[in-house]
């Protein structure tokens, strides 16, 4: 989405106003939401390489076949633009494409080349996750975000 | 809680002893390994039921990896500012676990601190392994870091990816999730006006800087930390063998650019080290800046030996201990500006004279 002030850059801060009873929604840049006196903590990204990766991380743009959002965390593409971390293990799996670029431009490579890894003996692990899973289900429930609840649920039945 | 430090072996500093390589010019040589437990969010993420998941999980693994049997768990998120900032001071816990500017650390924050190892748990990533050693010693430090690791890796099941490694909170750690770093105290460069030179090369070999607090902080005191800044698509050996062979030329140009200013500007030099001295040994106020700096001097004198009867120990402590929460915990009580001054002023100057033998 385009800035509502410039038309040139991404719109990534997006206010609900209300004025008299009308509510307006408005979604400007960070240079324009700036310029309007609007604190956004997108201006100071929490991110090791400072400015380099903070350009890099503008343009992870979805690649062809990755969802909005990682059905495990929630987390969006747009939600990694703006705070420059993934929410889970499961985001690396889900925005794949979108990643692999912006590997190569970080590190200058996008394959793992250093120590491998085999987890400890698969039923503990698979025991774990389910177990995170059914938590993160009952939580789901208690807070009433059903549509998560039910990709939750999809997950066990997938892992039983 | 009162943070007892006593419980800290080495107070969790085990390069204060200035016992290694170039210890005169390398402080320090870090190897922090990025780790996160499959199965859970990853901690800025989490909520704090899952964090503290975490932490016990980490508790129970850590309980059976032998190089934390018998580290002292520190639970970051039950402490006061002043204590989270004194771990910060021993570069313990990051800025970001501390929580620095906020009341309190969130749920599960802690760190393991043992002999050899410190394991942060829940920073940005669930685990945050560091391995520290005295010196100029890389290899040292990674061989430790690498054994802990996998004794880790076998009790808890880590996040991984055959394609993209060890997956890590932020992109930027991804693969390896090594970080090698070595703080080093570069004077001699900043005088002779070649620092610049040489911090563009590090970057144009891949490698970055930042100053003695690492990620965010200011470089003063001429010191600087130096590390890979990309951690996919090289072997952690590669990685750390890249690191030590720049730093190896660092240390040479350090070294030529003492001989130059002792050759060229030999008395100005010494004039202006003794008077950095003078200062520490008597002044009755010191600011936090203006300490570091000083020392800076000092430590040059006795690196190029024109200042004798100091120990690099007694430097390193001295550039640890007059920091701000350590003075506070040594005062009993979080301390103003002014009253921080003075107090670093006092710390300094006992220190100085009991060295001296006058005190």
């Amino acid at each position: 989405m385009l800035c509502d002030q410039c038309k040139e850059r991404d719109a990534v801060v997006h206010l609900t106003q209300i004025v008299e009873a009308e509510v307006t929604q408005l979604h400007l840049c960070e240079k324009c939401a700036a310029a309007k006196g609007i604190e956004t903590t997108v201006a100071m990204p929490k991110h090791p390489l400072g400015d380099f990766l903070h350009a890099v991380q503008q343009q992870a743009s979805p690649a062809l076949g990755d969802p909005v959002r990682c059905a495990y965390c929630q987390t969006s593409l747009r939600d990694f633009r703006e705070t420059g971390r993934l929410g889970c293990a499961q985001c690396y799996t889900a925005f794949e494409g979108a990643l692999r670029e912006l590997l190569r431009r970080v590190h200058g490579a996008a394959k793992h080349r250093g120590r491998d890894y085999a987890p400890p003996p698969a039923a503990a692990t698979a025991t774990n996750a389910l177990d995170a899973l059914r938590q993160r289900l009952q939580q789901a429930v208690a807070s009433e975000e059903f549509e998560m609840a039910a990709q939750l649920r999809d997950q066990i039945r997938a892992l039983e | 809680m009162t943070l007892d430090l006593s419980l800290l072996p080495d107070g969790g500093m085990p390069w204060i002893t200035a016992s290694g390589p170039h210890a005169d010019i390398v402080l320090s040589s870090r190897v922090r390994l990025a780790r996160n437990v499959a199965g859970f969010a990853f901690s800025p993420r989490a909520r704090d039921s899952e964090r503290l998941r975490v932490l016990a999980e980490v508790r129970e693994a850590a309980a059976h990896a032998s190089m934390l049997s018998s580290a002292v768990l520190l639970r970051v998120d039950a402490m006061t500012a002043n204590e989270r900032r004194l771990l910060h001071e021993r570069h313990l816990v990051s800025r970001e676990l501390a929580e620095l500017d906020a009341g309190s650390a969130r749920a599960g924050s802690a760190v393991f601190v043992g002999d050899e190892a410190a394991l942060m748990v829940n920073e940005e990533d669930h685990l945050r392994l560091q391995v520290f050693r005295s010196g100029f010693d890389i290899s040292g430090a990674w061989e430790r870091a690498a054994k802990l690791e996998r004794e880790l890796g076998h009790l808890l099941p880590m996040a991984y990816h055959p394609e993209f490694g060890f997956l890590t909170s932020c992109p930027t750690n991804v693969g390896t999730g090594l970080r090698a770093s070595v703080l080093v105290h570069l004077p001699g460069l900043v005088l002779t006006q070649e620092v610049g030179k040489v911090l563009t090369g590090l970057q144009q070999m891949g490698l970055t800087y930042r100053g003695l607090y690492g990620e965010g902080s200011e470089v003063v005191g001429n010191f600087f930390q130096i590390s890979n800044q990309t951690t996919l698509g090289r072997t952690e050996d590669e990685l750390c063998d890249h690191l030590s062979r720049v730093v190896s030329h660092v240390i040479a140009r350090e070294t030529e650019a003492r001989r130059i200013l002792s050759r060229d500007a030999g008395y100005i030099i010494e004039d202006k080290l003794w008077r950095a001295y003078g200062t520490l040994r008597y002044a009755r106020s010191l600011g936090a800046d203006e300490a570091m700096n000083l020392l800076s001097g000092v430590r040059l004198g006795v690196g190029m030996f024109l200042i004798g009867g100091l120990s690099v120990y007694t430097l390193n402590k001295l550039l640890v201990f007059s920091q701000l929460a350590h003075l506070s915990l040594s005062e009993g009580r979080p301390l103003t500006e002014i009253e921080a001054n003075l107090a670093r002023a006092r710390y300094v100057r006992g220190v100085l004279a009991t060295e001296s033998g006058d005190g």
